[in-house]
């Protein structure tokens, strides 16, 4: 008989007292690591979707003379040599390193034409990359689906009294509103969106793209780093991040991390709260035991290797079942947390730690009463309920 | 009347164990209870000894003191010259582990160990090899009839064959001194007659037993009986 016998012993022949000293370390375990994992689901599902929410990075050919002005308020001045993209190069931008955090690209051909005499921007889109980046855009009637289909800038539709359904030529092709865009307090009341290859018949400028909107996802790479890699491939063009939307978004990110960080505390405080006090009473309640080694002539080195390899082996399954659990809750509780929110996927750095946090909890816990009665004299142990 | 011819200053040989000027005292609130006021007997290698004494009147007090199981508030507790309670608490318990086989009241027996593992107890710590516990062990079962109740956990056995198995967890590693803390206390009369037969037999092998008892019965096989009363003790 050795000293890890009587400990196995114990643990094999109270199994109702180690499934509820399991169940403490499981409780505690599985709420950290519930909690962590949701706020780590969230904090990932937040990223995406602001990475969603609009485009961050723009391309624009290099030009001295180019003097666009989507995304900023006048029009005038929109020349008429501005230099443009072939078309045919955009595919290149998904060919570099960081491609698998792009999202969206939008490229879009812009031209000024004349309407019933006044000076219109129009801009042609590929409608399915467009309406995506611009989620938070709204309209009357359905949105284009044929190259003849057009979406109007309210402003725009108020100018030349336009409604859906109406009739509208332009450059001598007749073309039907579908859709009448409200308004959004940006450049997009005041033009006419149109099909890509269409607007590109109208401004004559067949397989010419003016600008490239892009949306990345920016959680595992700096958007530096893929400016300077689409710039590489595009040496003729001017990439820019949009840095307030990356910033903005970064904030917001960072505002949940720390409110994540602030919770995952005080859930680890409360979890370890949980854990010392169900080892502590379980400890306590063995000072008669502990009373019985020490009349026997065990060493007090003796009973705390009894005591601790218990509460190790307990505190080893209870942090592997806390973790396994906390995790299961976590996938189940997701979609019930966030709309659409999806599990982030096992931790398995958290699982280390969640384990040794367990282990460690149990061993400290157990120590302190361990010691205090290991150091009572046996009687006064033995007389100890 | 103070201790009386117990007093071993009087004796020129050297005694097994020698208590002198022994007192305990507990602190009941603000109350400070004397259990011991002052003892002075010794005891001789191979005796079998009673304290003898009605309930709370010191007698375990007085035992676990001997046993090195309660600091002394005062006095000296001597095993072989060696002041007990001058060594630590770890010195103590190895002192135990070698020297002191106890027998407690109320049996103490450990409830999630069976009874083979309840008498190996005192040999998980001397290093000796898992066959020659196993062996000791049975031999001692053996000899207080439990060989058939080896694998009962505690709480199936009656008060009878539990007082056994902590009689067999005292003696198994041999230790020269055993103290018995009302080993009858609890059993039948038929019970206790097998108990004190297997107590007087283990003395007449050369073990020196000091055992502690309220019942008269239980010191007709004893070679001397010390009486204790209020905190002090008396020759018989």
């Amino acid at each position: 008989m050795k000293l890890h016998n009587i400990s196995f012993n114990n643990l094999n022949r109270r199994k109702g007292k180690m499934i509820f000293l399991v169940l403490g370390l499981f409780i505690g375990i599985a709420t950290i690591v519930t909690l962590l994992s949701i706020t780590e689901s969230m904090s990932r599902d937040i990223e995406d979707r602001l990475d969603q929410f609009g485009a961050n990075i723009v391309m624009v050919p290099k030009s001295e003379n180019l003097s666009l002005s989507y995304g900023g308020v006048s029009m005038g001045g929109v020349n008429y040599k501005t230099v443009e993209f072939d078309e045919a190069r955009i595919p290149e931008i998904r060919t570099i390193e960081y491609s698998k955090n792009l999202g969206l690209v939008a490229p879009k051909v812009l031209g000024a034409t004349s309407v019933k005499g006044k000076d219109v921007l129009l801009m042609g889109v590929d409608f399915e990359s467009e309406l995506a980046l611009k989620n938070w855009w709204q309209w009357e009637g359905t949105p284009p689906a044929q190259p003849d289909e057009l979406l109007i800038g309210s402003q725009t539709a108020a100018t030349f009294n336009l409604a859906v359904g109406d009739s509208l030529v332009l450059d001598e092709k007749e073309f039907t509103v579908t859709s009448i865009l409200k308004p959004t307090g940006a450049t997009e009341d005041g033009i006419i969106i149109g099909d890509l290859h269409a607007f590109q018949g109208v401004l004559g400028k067949e397989g010419k793209v003016s600008m490239v909107e892009i949306a990345a996802f920016c959680r595992d790479c700096p958007i530096t780093e893929l400016v300077l890699q689409i710039a590489g491939k595009f040496p003729d063009a001017k990439v820019t991040a949009l840095r307030q939307a990356v910033m903005s978004k970064m904030q917001s990110i960072e505002l949940f991390k720390s409110f994540s960080y602030g919770i995952a505390i005080l859930v680890v405080f409360i979890g370890s709260l949980l854990v010392f006090v169900t080892m502590m009473g379980s400890v306590n309640e063995r000072t008669r035991e502990i009373g019985i080694f020490r009349a026997i002539g065990f060493r007090r080195g003796h009973v705390m290797q009894i005591i601790l390899l218990e509460a190790m082996v307990v505190g080893l399954i209870g942090g592997i079942l806390g973790y396994l659990g906390g995790n299961g809750i976590a996938l189940v509780a997701m979609p019930l947390v966030m709309k659409n929110g999806s599990f982030a996927g096992f931790n398995y750095n958290l699982g280390g730690v969640a384990v040794l946090l367990s282990v460690a909890l149990s061993l400290l816990a157990s120590l302190y009463p361990a010691q205090k009665a290991s150091n009572l004299d046996p009687s006064e142990a033995l007389r100890a309920l | 009347m103070n201790s009386t011819n117990t007093n071993p200053a009087e004796h020129e040989v050297q005694h097994l164990i020698e208590i002198r000027g022994i007192g305990k005292d507990y602190q009941d609130g603000e109350t400070k209870v004397q259990a011991i006021k002052q003892m002075d007997f010794y005891i001789d290698d191979g005796e079998f000894v009673a304290i003898m004494g009605q309930s709370g009147s010191g007698k375990s007090t007085l035992l676990s003191i001997l046993g090195g199981l309660n600091h002394p508030s005062r006095g000296k507790a001597l095993l072989d010259t060696l002041d007990i309670y001058e060594l630590s608490s770890e010195q103590r318990a190895d002192l135990r582990s070698e020297y002191i086989g106890v027998i407690f009241q109320s049996f103490q027996l450990i409830p999630y160990l069976t009874v083979l593992e309840n008498v190996k107890l005192p040999l998980a710590i001397t290093g000796k090899k898992a066959k020659l516990q196993d062996k000791m062990a049975r031999d001692v079962l053996a000899r207080v009839g439990l060989t058939n109740k080896a694998n009962r956990l505690p709480d199936q056995l009656s008060g009878g064959e539990q007082e056994r198995v902590a009689i067999a967890r005292a003696i198994v590693n041999k230790p020269p001194i055993l103290l018995a803390d009302e080993p009858t206390g609890s059993l039948d009369s038929n019970t206790a007659d097998e108990i004190l037969n297997l107590l007087k037999e283990l003395n007449e092998e050369g073990q020196t037993i000091i055992m502690v008892t309220h019942n008269p019965d239980a010191c007709k096989d004893t070679t001397r009986t010390i009486h204790v009363k209020d905190g002090l003790c008396y020759a018989h």
